[in-house]
């Protein structure tokens, strides 16, 4: 089928602002995005600019933007995205920037990763039995099936509107050798993730597990960071306490109960309590504050629950 | 038709309005629910952050219960529907898991859960088991003035294998039903994105920024008003709206105003229907309806 293909352009040295040019390809059902642009640039327009290397999901170079999402043009078959959106229309990675078409600069990305330490911490005085390396593989989740394509940055709703943020990519690189038993500095690490920027600043909004190409799910890294966080005693920091303290009330009532909550977690946090108090007057008077106190019935079912989990536990 | 309405803790704390609303609405259509009254909390995404295992029970226990009654769940709540239906998927397809959580819930609760159970939210059972057209038949008063800025929200879009309704990358349900109450949709990036919820307490200038640049989005691209399926997503835009126009007029300029009246989805159907603003709890919004009410009238 001939396939229209919609490109946003934009070169800054010369051009006042990113523009559209459609390009035609004749496309067969196995056909990639990649092989398509491929063809155009040496067949059409040899201006148009991307980056690409391995043409097989392994080196992260090509992604971009398909359709309004984080794709690698490599692993991106034209003939399902036109099923899919009944269009092809592409453009650079979102959230960097752009250096000529499809190419981003993407230091902001490397210098986040780098912010983690990425690699073994590990004076090599006392030797890991290869006993305990045993189930490394089961233990890392996957996330070492990372390949650093900027999927999971590009789209994160969090990074969109704070760029001081340490992102997806990082974070499940934090949490890789977090759980690798070889290296040695554990501690010090959860304890660099607790500032600003760091686990805490991820919104659970999925798009990274979404996007992710090498089904990393990032989320799910910086979810297993925050609970290692709790189980090595980083419990005081209201984002901390949202976990113990919603638990701790779903454990008690049955269910989450808004009016507590909000004062279980700054208790003790003056200045966050001050900010919340004004809205909590708001909400009262508009009939969306909760009694506190009230019995709903499950909840002893509930608490059975939560008692055999501690004792589990 | 008949479900077993699990309306979550949000629907019945501090968004009542939206129980008073989707119990107008679905008695109206002729949709017959069950409501689970000893309901626990799914978790919110919350309680496995903490322990897994833990909120699988819980949701087993949800599902559990419906199973029993031989009826499919009905979630009113984007966030429940992602968190309960994830889980009810995972506990489909994992049977050593289900084992597991099996062995613990019937030990304390005496339930068992066999993983026949279906967990659809009221904007998909809308949409698929009801039909828009059947639907457009108790139409009385269509919005046909109005512009309404669809938000779906995470939970009920993403991680699409746990929730597999809509099409993630361009979902159309809401659309829809915007649609068929006679309103026109309006197109903007924000409405997948994030509302910020989850981290409104401990990080609110990040949810603010959330707010502020989707509903401002919205405005710009001519929104009347902004309906969505998730009560916390509500919150987040509802609540949070005065503070969030606030900090986008420091950094963009005073000028900037948001007065974005924030629809729960069944608020928006009711309207349509002929339900009275007082039946559908709308002045229970922080952000006035009234404006939005006398355009319709």
């Amino acid at each position: 089928m001939r396939v229209k293909l919609t490109v946003q352009k934009f070169n800054p040295e010369q051009d006042p602002k990113p523009y559209d040019r459609d390009y035609f390809v004749e496309a067969g059902r196995e056909m990639t995005l990649l092989t398509a642009l491929l063809k155009i640039k040496a067949e059409t327009d040899g201006t148009l600019t991307f980056r690409a290397s391995c043409r097989a999901a392994i080196c992260g170079s090509c992604l971009m933007q398909v359709n309004g999402s984080q794709k690698l043009a490599c692993k991106t078959s034209i003939y399902e995205e036109m099923e899919h959106h009944g269009r092809i229309a592409i453009g650079p990675m979102a959230n960097m920037p752009v250096i000529k078409d499809m190419v981003v600069r993407m230091d902001p990305f490397w210098e986040k990763v780098r912010g983690v330490t990425p690699y073994l911490l590990s004076k090599g005085e006392r030797p890991v039995p290869t006993e305990e390396l045993k189930d490394l593989h089961e233990k890392l989740h996957n996330a070492d099936g990372c390949i650093l394509c900027g999927a999971c940055l590009s789209a994160c709703t969090s990074y969109d509107v704070s760029p001081g943020f340490l992102g997806p990519a990082a974070l499940a690189k934090a949490y890789r050798f977090q759980a690798d038993p070889r290296d040695e500095q554990h501690l010090a690490r959860l304890e660099q993730l607790q500032k600003p920027n760091g686990i805490w600043d991820c919104v659970r909004c999925n798009f990274c597990v979404q996007v992710c190409p090498k089904d990393v799910k990032p989320m799910e890294q910086i979810i297993r960071l925050r609970r290692l966080s709790i189980d090595a005693g980083f419990t005081h920091s209201v984002e901390a306490k949202h976990i113990t303290e919603f638990t701790k009330v779903v454990g008690h009532e049955g269910r989450l109960n808004e009016t507590l909550l909000p004062i279980r977690m700054t208790w003790g946090n003056l200045r966050k309590m001050i900010r919340i108090i004004p809205l909590g007057i708001k909400m009262f008077f508009h009939g969306k504050t909760p009694f506190p106190f009230k019995r709903v019935p499950g909840s002893d079912a509930v608490r059975a629950i939560f008692k055999y989990r501690g004792k589990a536990k | 038709m008949k479900y077993a309405y699990y309306p979550g803790c949000a629907a019945k704390g501090a968004a009542p309005e939206l129980h008073q609303s989707v119990t107008k609405v679905v008695d109206r259509l002729g949709i017959e629910v069950v409501e689970l009254a000893a309901f626990n909390c799914c978790g919110a995404g919350v309680i496995t952050e903490a322990d897994p295992d833990l909120a699988y029970m819980l949701n087993a226990r949800t599902l559990a219960t419906a199973e029993k009654l031989n009826l499919n769940v009905m979630t009113v709540c984007g966030t429940c529907q992602g968190v309960l239906g994830g889980a009810n998927r995972v506990l489909q397809r994992d049977e050593a898991l289900r084992a597991r959580i099996n062995k613990a819930l019937q030990e304390t609760t005496g339930l068992e859960y066999y993983g026949t159970v279906e967990v659809k939210h009221l904007q998909w059972i809308l949409v698929k088991d009801f039909g828009v057209e059947a639907l457009s038949k108790f139409i009385t008063r269509p919005l046909s003035d109005l512009s309404i800025a669809p938000f779906y929200g995470c939970y009920i879009l993403r991680p699409s294998d746990a929730t597999g309704f809509d099409d993630w990358e361009n979902p159309t349900s809401l659309e829809k039903l915007i649609r068929a109450v006679g309103a026109q949709p309006v197109e903007y990036d924000g409405r997948t994105k994030c509302c910020g919820f989850p981290v409104l307490l401990e990080k609110d200038q990040i949810a603010l920024s959330m707010v502020g640049k989707h509903v401002g989005e919205a405005k710009q691209k001519g929104g009347d008003a902004m309906v969505t399926p998730c009560p916390l997503c509500h919150m987040s835009l509802d609540i949070y709206q005065e503070r969030a126009e606030k900090k986008l007029q420091k950094e963009e300029g005073s000028g900037i105003k948001l007065d974005m009246p924030i629809l729960h989805l069944p608020q928006l159907l009711g309207l349509a229907m002929g339900l009275s603003p007082e039946e559908l709890g709308m002045k229970r919004h922080l952000v006035p309806t009234a404006p939005l009410i006398e355009k319709i009238e």
